[in-house]
Parts: C-alpha cells; structure tokens; sequence
C-alpha cells in the first residue's frame, strides 16, 4: 500500500472538494471512455439495455461510482476499514477482476485533467494517483 | 535484479533505489496491466488494423498538439508521478523535487527527443513494429529501460493530453490514441529477450 503523505492527503481533499460539483459529470465521462478504450470492460454490463455514451444506465452508474470515490476520500485515513462493505461487494457479488480498478482509475484521471486543467497539477496528479491506487488494493481486499 | 547506470555500467543500489524498485514490483503484481493487452494487435504478428476513423483520430490529435509543450510536460509527469523512473536520468542534474524537474532542461529537452519520435509512429502507422526496430534494440541493450515504464509514460502523454484538448478529446479519440499508443509500447518492447 503507497502511503500517502498528510500533504497528499490535504491535497486529495481540497482537489476533491473543487471537483465536488461536477461528480456526476466526471463519473459519467470516465465510465463512458473506459467502456470505448477499453471495450474489454464492456462484459461486465451485458445486463445494461444501452452502454453508449450519454445512456441512462452509464450516467446513473458514473453517479455511483463518484459517490464510492467520495465515500473513500472521507475515509482517506483509512481505506480498507472504510471500504469494507464495497470490498465485500466486488469480491463476492460483482466479481470484478482488480485489473479493471487501475483502468478506470486511468480514466478517472484523464477527465479530472480535461475538466480541471488548471488544477490538475504534477502534484494533484501524483497525489490523486496514489488515492486511486490505494482505492483499488481496499476494493481488492476482500478478494482473497 | 541487476541495474545498470544510464551509461551502461552496473550499479550497486542504494536502499532508496531498491526500495523504488520493491514498491514497483509490489504495484505492478497487485494491479496487473492488462491495458496494454486488450488488443488482440498486440500479439506476436503485429498485423493491425486501421478504421479510417481511427487513422483520422490519431492525426488529428497529432495535429492539435504541440509536441515542444506536450513532450517536456510528459516526461515530467512520469518522472513526478512514478518517481522510479528516475533511476533511468541521473545524468540530467537536478531532479529531485517538482520544481527541480519542472524547469530542468535536460527532462525538456528529453521530452522533445520522445515526441518527435512518436511522430516516427504517427508517419508510419502501418509499420510500427519496422519503424521502432532500433529504438526498441536501443532501449533494451544500451539505456535498459524496463518495458513496464513506456506504459507509464503512454499514460502521463494521454493525460498531458487531455489536458491541453479537453473536450476535443472525446472517448473514440481516446479509444484511437490508445490503441496507437499501445502498439507503439509493444514495438518497443518487441526486441527485449
């Protein structure tokens, strides 16, 4: 687990509080470029009706899975405790390969930077790699 | 693990060093990079497979960009976000903080050397694997760059990309300027043994 410094820390809570208005958008906007980059990740929704970008079911889950990536900033101390119940929940129930967390993450942080190209500094940008880094091994615990 | 010097000598590492070096392994094995195998391109042959759309894709992201701005901005990027990658520029003087590397020169002056190579790829989209031969040959033997590290700075030059283009990077350019950028990482690893 990359440890994050108390300024990284700092960082990831005041970047994430300026991008806080814009959640749905951001989660619409990643989901839909990981399921076009890499289609791969496509298999985990053959029970969506429509997974093009703009559809119902991708903004809805962009909506979720910022609301998840909230939920962990505000446990930033101390991820695998405070993502347990959504470790459990892509271990036994959604099953998705670990791999795919580094993807989405990637995407994540290529619309933070299109969308926030100011603010999305070399610091923001290492700071909110290792966040995301470290979310996926908490989502990854319950695994095995 | 056996490292060597940029100038190609072995090197004794310091505890920093494999400490890097651990923390790189440890990640790659936790989070495997299956991003830079999604192609079925990417195997052995090599033969690929163009759409008109994805052609126009790549020169137009090409064409927007300025590879003078683009190319040092990347290579910042990766040697600040995935600082390991440093192990590879110790002749480039001072880079041991953001600002240092930020205004170095030599990581500028290194980013236009990368970018104006990756035009290479761009001219010769259907000839890749020939076209970078030599750099992957060089990459290998002379500078020892494990191949892990092209496919971080693909990701720092997409991200630096987004960046400057913002919504003019919409999710099927992405999806072009990945697929070129990911056979671009294969041709450069092709030569490694």
């Amino acid at each position: 687990m990359t440890n994050l410094s108390v300024k990284e820390k700092d960082l990831v809570r005041s970047f994430f509080t300026q991008v806080s208005g814009k959640l749905d958008e951001i989660g619409h906007q990643a989901l839909s470029r990981m399921l076009t980059v890499y289609p791969q990740t496509k298999t985990y929704f053959s029970h969506w009706k429509d997974l093009t970008p703009g559809s119902e079911p991708v903004r809805k889950h962009g909506k979720t899975i910022m609301e998840g990536v909230k939920e962990a900033v505000n446990t930033i101390d101390d991820l695998p405790a405070g993502l347990v119940n959504l470790s459990e929940l892509h271990a036994y129930t959604l099953r998705v390969d670990p791999s795919n967390f580094k993807i989405l993450s990637h995407c994540i942080l290529v619309v933070l930077s299109m969308m926030f190209p100011g603010d999305f500094t070399p610091e923001v940008h290492v700071a909110m790699d290792k966040f995301l880094t470290n979310v996926a091994l908490a989502l990854s615990e319950k695994y095995r | 693990m056996r490292l060597v010097s940029h100038r190609g000598g072995e090197i004794r590492p310091t505890r920093s060093v494999r400490a890097r070096v651990a923390l790189a392994a440890r990640l790659s094995l936790s989070l495997s990079h299956t991003h830079t195998h999604t192609h079925t391109h990417c195997a052995g042959s090599m033969v690929v497979d163009w759409t008109e759309a994805e052609r126009r894709a790549v020169t137009y992201v090409w064409e927007k960009i300025d590879i003078d701005v683009i190319g040092p901005q990347a290579v910042a990027s990766v040697l600040i976000v995935y600082p390991w990658t440093q192990r590879y520029f110790g002749a480039f003087g001072n880079i041991s903080s953001v600002s240092a590397i930020l205004s170095n020169p030599k990581v500028a002056a290194h980013g236009k050397v990368v970018l104006n190579a990756l035009g290479l790829a761009v001219k010769n989209m259907d000839n890749i694997k020939a076209t970078y031969a030599k750099l992957s040959e060089f990459h290998s033997e002379k500078v020892n760059v494990d191949p892990d590290n092209f496919r971080l700075l693909a990701d720092c030059i997409t991200i630096v990309i987004a960046t400057k283009l913002g919504s003019d990077f919409p999710p099927d350019v992405q999806a072009a300027w990945h697929k070129f950028l990911d056979i671009v990482v294969s041709a450069l690893s092709r030569e490694y043994h």
